[in-house]
């Protein structure tokens, strides 16, 4: 008898478990769209769409709306978005989802683009390759969208980067600075600067501007963008004649680097790239506090973040003194970044980081090239992000022969707590 | 030397939290022949605990990890009641299998509940002053951490040799159902040694997370493992083997990735493992244990 009911028990406990699993793998695939005009059903979305057509003088009213209300569809252009929104690397999935969105509200309030309201729809990724693949192929097979932007960080950019090659559809990822992204395909660009321009460029920075001659490294081996960070940094230190004194690693998921710190501190470096993303960079420079390790830091644009509160936390100061490169600086006065930064504040509340920016650049300029296409043709459309000239809030935009952007890069200074934009270089040849 | 003693120190600061980690392991298999997986979801539990104490109650950091401490302890002797002593007769199989699923229900309840979304602990090592003794510079929370994992174990193996509660542990260890049959109140023992594993790892939370100040659903996970390794190798069920083998497994991963070139790093852990085999293959009862025959 006794035996039976623990018996039982396991079962219950095992099912529970099942039920659990299930829902935090399958639960946590939100959605989230931007309806044209309005939410609600779809009905209501095209009746919506009516009434602003209605209003808006510049958009032709197609007269089948009015009684096609079953099939919106044909209403819309769909958009497709990849982000992570959940997980360790949501920071950047939110500010860049929240960009694009932003973008897509402004061109669907200015009447939409070739007469139709844009119809953008977001999966959620959580950072992993995996997830977005899945997310990709939903959002291909079942949403029918005709153009991407995302995905945001370069693992899982690089795995939907390879589906989309195959369907040939226009991708912009946004934020993804990884060179192998835009190497997967002709239909494959992105708006922000690749590994290799940063990591050469903070070379060049140090010999340069802080006219510093020894370096240490410590980066991340198992993430292909600290790689690529420190391929480029270490190559352009050897042409400019600055000595790498040691290269330490670490892998992902570690917290204690007090061991590499001591190693660079007995190396005895001027300064020290540290080309990760915020979560460990944070704990990096603290824990080089805690040793004595004092010289200055550098890094690229996956510092951007740190100072959030749910990163740094209480103690604000504790990144001071860093300098990384940047898509672009809060405090630079272009008046096309002043309104975008305005525009983001109002919306969320919050202040926008690169991430917001680049999301809003990818997304106008991909209404751009559909625009310029004059239709929703895969072709058409990439050939007109082949061509554009778009003048983004993060500078303005060409693209070379291997779809990356030619654009200006911030170097900027975290002082007193805050991003303070240093100096600009420019990117690419 | 200076070098040597700077990562000397680091490895025992990071030693010192997996010792306190691995006498939760060490004292319920001693005593119930169960590996508690649960116990690193423990740690978790109270670093959310010291968090929200912290950030919501503005209660000062020595006050939050008293109470989380408290609080580590009702959740270690209610997941012994609810989980695992109906399985206490059950065979070893399903009890591990209980201990896993506890640990994933806690991962998930806390995902679920706060996102898996890291946040910033409020409290960081850094606002300690950074001491130097000639060339040797360390931060004055390396110190103390060290020093509070040593009073910790003091305090404990004077409670296990002294105090009455903690010699019928160790009877209890030695035959659970001899101490029954002795008189001994073997549930209130066992939930004790539940209540002293979790109050561990309580303090062990506030010193890992002023260190790490990152909190997650998984965090537990990793210094969970490492520590289970110090408790076997050290041997497991036996309270001065889990300090050692907490201690010198901080020790060897410092100094292996100290010592080795530095693109070889990512080895330090495969060292660990390889110390740990040859540990088990010479002595299979881990440094400190004395192998027994099985009577079957």
């Amino acid at each position: 008898m006794r035996k039976s009911k623990t018996k039982k028990s396991v079962s219950v406990l095992l099912v529970l478990m099942a039920i659990i699993m299930l829902l935090t793998s399958c639960g946590k695939t939100e959605t989230k769209t931007t309806e044209p005009a309005a939410d609600g059903t779809e009905a209501d979305a095209a009746v919506a769409t009516d009434a602003a057509a209605e209003t808006d003088a510049a958009a032709e009213t197609d007269g089948a709306a009015e009684t096609d209300g079953e099939t919106p569809a044909g209403d819309t252009i769909k958009i497709g978005g990849l982000a992570p929104l959940t997980g360790p690397v949501s920071v950047y999935g939110i500010a860049a989802d929240n960009g694009a969105q932003l973008a897509i509200k402004e061109v669907n309030a200015n009447g939409g683009v070739l007469g139709k309201q844009i119809e953008y729809i977001v999966y959620d990724e959580k950072g992993e390759p995996v997830e977005a693949t899945n997310a990709y192929n939903r959002l291909v097979n079942e949403d029918k969208v005709i153009a991407l932007i995302g995905d945001v960080t370069s693992g899982p950019s690089i795995a939907v980067a390879q589906r989309a090659v195959l369907d040939n559809l226009p991708m912009i990822t946004p934020t993804g600075t990884s060179a192998d992204i835009t190497a997967q395909g002709p239909n494959v660009f992105r708006a922000c600067f690749i590994d290799e321009n940063q990591g050469s460029l903070m070379g060049t920075f140090m010999a340069e501007n802080l006219k510093l001659k020894k370096a240490a490294v410590l980066y991340d081996v198992s993430d292909p963008y600290a790689q690529g960070l420190n391929d480029a940094f270490t190559a352009k230190c050897k042409d400019l004649g600055i000595e790498v004194v040691t290269t330490e690693i670490y892998n992902a998921g570690d917290t204690d680097f007090k061991t590499q710190l001591t190693k660079i501190l007995a190396a005895e470096p001027e300064a020290l790239y540290v080309p990760n993303y915020y979560n460990d960079n944070i704990m990096i420079v603290r824990q080089a506090k805690q040793i004595g390790l004092d010289v200055p830091f550098l890094g690229g644009d996956g510092w951007d973040g740190i100072l959030s509160e749910n990163v740094i936390g209480a103690d604000k100061n504790d990144a001071d003194g860093s300098y990384f490169t940047n898509h672009y600086a809060a405090d630079d006065p272009a008046e096309k970044l002043q309104n975008f930064l305005a525009a983001y504040r109002e919306e969320y509340g919050v202040e926008a980081i690169s991430f917001s920016a680049l999301g809003y650049d990818a997304a106008m300029m991909m209404v751009q090239a559909i625009e310029t296409a004059g239709s929703t043709d895969s072709a058409a459309i990439v050939d007109a992000l082949k061509n554009i000239e778009y003048e983004g809030v993060t500078g303005d935009i060409t693209f070379d022969e291997n779809n990356n952007p030619i654009k200006t890069v911030s170097i900027i200074l975290i002082k007193d707590g805050a991003y303070t934009l240093f100096t600009k270089m420019k990117s690419g040849e | 030397m200076t070098y040597f003693m700077m990562q000397f120190l680091n490895g025992l600061q990071i030693g010192s939290i997996y010792a306190l980690i691995a006498l939760g392991y060490t004292m319920v298999y001693g005593i119930i022949k169960l590996i508690n997986f649960a116990h690193g979801e423990i740690i978790m539990t109270a670093a959310y605990f010291i968090y929200f104490f912290m950030t919501k109650w503005q209660l000062s950091f020595l006050l939050s990890t008293v109470l989380a401490t408290l609080l580590s302890v009702v959740i270690g002797v209610l997941i012994e009641r609810i989980a695992y002593r109906r399985l206490r007769n059950a065979s070893r199989l399903s009890a591990l299998i209980t201990a896993i699923a506890i640990s994933l229900f806690l991962q998930t309840l806390y995902m679920i509940l706060f996102t898996p979304d890291p946040r910033a602990f409020p409290m960081t090592a850094t606002r300690f002053p950074v001491l130097k003794l000639g060339k040797i510079i360390f931060s004055s929370w390396t110190l103390i951490t060290i020093v509070t994992a040593v009073i910790v174990m003091i305090l404990l193996q004077l409670f296990v040799s002294r105090h009455k509660a903690g010699k019928a542990m160790l009877v209890v260890s030695e035959d659970l159902k001899g101490s029954y049959l002795m008189g001994i109140k073997v549930n209130r023992i066992v939930a004790m040694t539940f209540a002293i594993g979790s109050a561990l790892a309580g303090i062990a939370a506030a010193l890992y997370i002023v260190s790490y100040p990152q909190i997650t659903p998984y965090m537990g996970s990793l210094p969970g493992i490492k520590a289970f390794i110090a408790a076997v190798l050290g041997g497991i069920g036996l309270i001065p083997g889990a300090m050692l083998g907490g201690f010198l497994l901080g020790l060897v991963e410092t100094m292996t990735k100290a010592y080795m070139p530095s693109q070889l790093t990512q080895l330090s852990e495969g060292v660990v493992f390889i110390i740990l085999i040859l540990v088990l293959l010479l002595k299979p009862a881990g440094l400190l244990g004395k192998s027994e025959s099985e009577k079957v």
